[in-house]
């Protein structure tokens, strides 16, 4: 049985693959989707009910919260998606540089690591977000620089195993360059493992978005963001829970639905993974 | 076994004296000035040229470094810009009550994760199981923003049980400690739920049933215990998540702890005291993964042996 039919059967996964798939849709057909323009202000109706006119309702400035967060899912998956994307690329390349060179230069970049990830989490990313500026293409940056460290390790400890094996071996005897080497026996190697890594990494990359914005140091106003939503519907929580608390479910969603893929595609992909 | 603490003690210098220097590197490419933010926008280019050679900014980067690693070893962390008292003294107020909510959300989501992964694993595939693991990956998925609020509106708003913030009494402490746990109870429950499953598959814990041993004896002493290894491990690993939580956790619920310090100093451009609330952070996670390190050494012989 291969690893798609495993998916397939897996339910859980599927009603993940379903939720991505709507983050998808709602992402890309946004202006002809969402019901109202999510900047649209209507003060008289600020705060209003879910239901009737408004099937969210609307925020402290009257805007449509179901627009909003239509749109906030735009930001939500370029995050997701684009800082798996760059934490991917800059810890495969750095991991098997590090893996393949050895020496000094391995011992270098471990202890480097080894310090970043001495930071808790959000420190780490509050860090280089800081550093690069809010708005939303540099808190995609900064939440992909942020995973770098951990991708370099995972990969770095694979192309290690990998070296020691027999075929490997082999190819370096009969004369194989190390490039080739990387290309054609390590890196299909590591592909599975990393596509379950990115898929659950896009999670927890819409989660430190979230947060970012929630703090003020991310996504800034007017750019719907889901995290900025829940933060600004804090004012009036007491008075209209449903401002910050609907946002928060869409972020829950997202993030629910690539942890279910990402769990489905590590049992699909090596059943010996599974804990049961 | 000596030696195995000697060295990791050691190894954690440097990892500290990295850690204070990409603090300082970041807080230098902040944007903003902090000495134009002291003074204000009209201040003279006199004014503002003597203040950054009074704070000695003006020093490049190394000197500062330097500088300020000589401070921390005489204990000293400089004065906080925005309230003009030593950053010791800002940090001594606000850690305990950032110690109070991690320690309270820790064993709180020890408790709850490995019983509930326990039990999971007991009695795999049963209705318990499956409410148990959904549960975890609604768990994980929560912002923990998110969960503090809607845990403020159902028990402060709707039932009035608990209060909406601040601190002072086991009330207050109730809803922030459960919101900072719940992302860890999640996780905990998971791997224990694996590691008691592998285990229960060992050899030797069909030996022991074999022997007709009574099944809590079975789980209690020789399943649970072996399982226990990686659990620790990622018990001291949620400690990190849990700092990181707490920072948020702290904003929601006004708790007065660091992580509320850390980010009313980043508004303000405060960089001494962010420096010094960062280092502490990041000291304390050094420090818990050291304690796991050797709690590692101590629980699988085999490391300790080996130093």
């Amino acid at each position: 049985m291969d690893a798609w039919s495993r998916f397939r059967r897996n339910r859980l996964a599927l009603v993940g693959l379903v939720l991505v798939a709507v983050l998808a849709l709602s992402a890309l057909l946004a202006p002809w989707v969402a019901p109202y323009d999510p900047a649209r202000q209507s003060l008289i109706e600020k705060r209003a009910r879910p239901g009737g006119k408004y099937i969210l309702g609307a925020d402290e400035f009257g805007r449509d919260i179901l627009s909003r967060v239509i749109y906030g899912s735009r930001v939500a998956l370029l995050v997701g998606v684009l800082s798996a994307a760059i934490a991917v690329v800059g810890g495969l390349g750095l991991g098997m540089i590090a893996g393949f060179s050895g020496g000094w230069l391995d011992s270098l970049m471990m202890r480097a690591i080894e310090i970043l990830l001495a930071f808790p989490y959000l420190l780490l990313a509050l860090a280089i977000v800081a550093a690069l500026g809010p708005g939303s293409l540099n808190t995609t940056i900064a939440v992909g620089i942020w995973g770098v460290p951990a991708v370099t390790r995972i990969v770095r400890g694979s192309v290690l195993a990998l070296r020691e094996t027999e075929y490997v071996g082999a190819a370096r005897a009969l004369g194989a360059p190390a490039l080739a080497l990387l290309r054609r026996h390590i890196l299909p190697n590591i592909v599975p493992s990393l596509i379950v890594y990115a898929t659950l990494f896009m999670a927890n990359a819409i989660l430190l978005e979230a947060a970012l914005s929630f703090l003020g140091l991310g996504v800034q106003p007017p750019t719907a963001s889901w995290g900025l939503m829940v933060s600004t519907g804090r004012d009036v929580l007491l008075v209209a829970p449903h401002v910050a608390t609907v946002p928060g479910l869409a972020i829950m969603l997202a993030v629910l639905a690539f942890n279910l893929v990402g769990d489905g595609l590590r049992d699909a992909l090596d059943p010996r993974l599974r804990g049961s | 076994m000596l030696t195995f603490i000697l060295r990791r003690l050691l190894l954690a210098v440097p990892v500290l004296l990295g850690v204070v220097f990409v603090v300082m590197l970041t807080i230098d490419l902040l944007p903003g000035d902090a000495v134009t933010l002291m003074l204000g926008e009209h201040a003279t280019k006199d004014a503002v040229a003597r203040l950054r050679e009074h704070l000695g900014l003006d020093k490049p980067f190394f000197v500062r470094y330097l500088d300020y690693v000589g401070q921390l070893v005489h204990g000293d962390l400089g004065r906080s810009i925005q309230q003009n008292r030593p950053v010791a003294a800002e940090l001594g107020d606000a850690w305990p009550a950032t110690l109070q909510l991690t320690v309270a959300a820790l064993l709180l989501a020890a408790a709850l994760g490995i019983a509930a992964g326990a039990a999971s694993a007991v009695w795999p595939n049963s209705l318990f199981d499956a409410v148990a693991r959904l549960g975890s990956l609604f768990g994980l998925s929560m912002p923990i923003f998110w969960t503090g609020l809607v845990l403020i509106v159902v028990f402060s708003l709707w039932l009035n049980w608990l209060p909406v913030g601040g601190a002072g009494s086991l009330t207050h402490l109730v809803l922030p400690a459960v919101t900072l746990a719940l992302p860890s109870v999640a996780m905990i429950a998971r791997l224990t739920r694996s590691a008691v499953l592998d285990v229960l598959r060992e050899d030797y814990v069909r030996t022991a049933r074999a022997k007709g041993l009574r099944e809590l004896w079975v789980l209690g002493r020789h399943a649970l215990r072996n399982a226990l290894i990686p659990i620790i491990t990622l018990v001291g690993l949620q400690s990190g998540q849990l700092m990181g939580g707490a920072v948020l956790t702290e904003t929601v619920f006004s708790w007065p702890g660091l992580g509320r310090l850390m980010v009313k100093a980043i508004f303000a451009r405060d960089y001494v005291l962010l420096q010094g609330a960062v280092l502490v952070f990041a000291l304390a996670f050094v420090i818990i993964n050291l304690l796991v390190d050797l709690s590692y050494g101590l629980l699988d012989p085999r490391v300790g042996r080996q130093g």
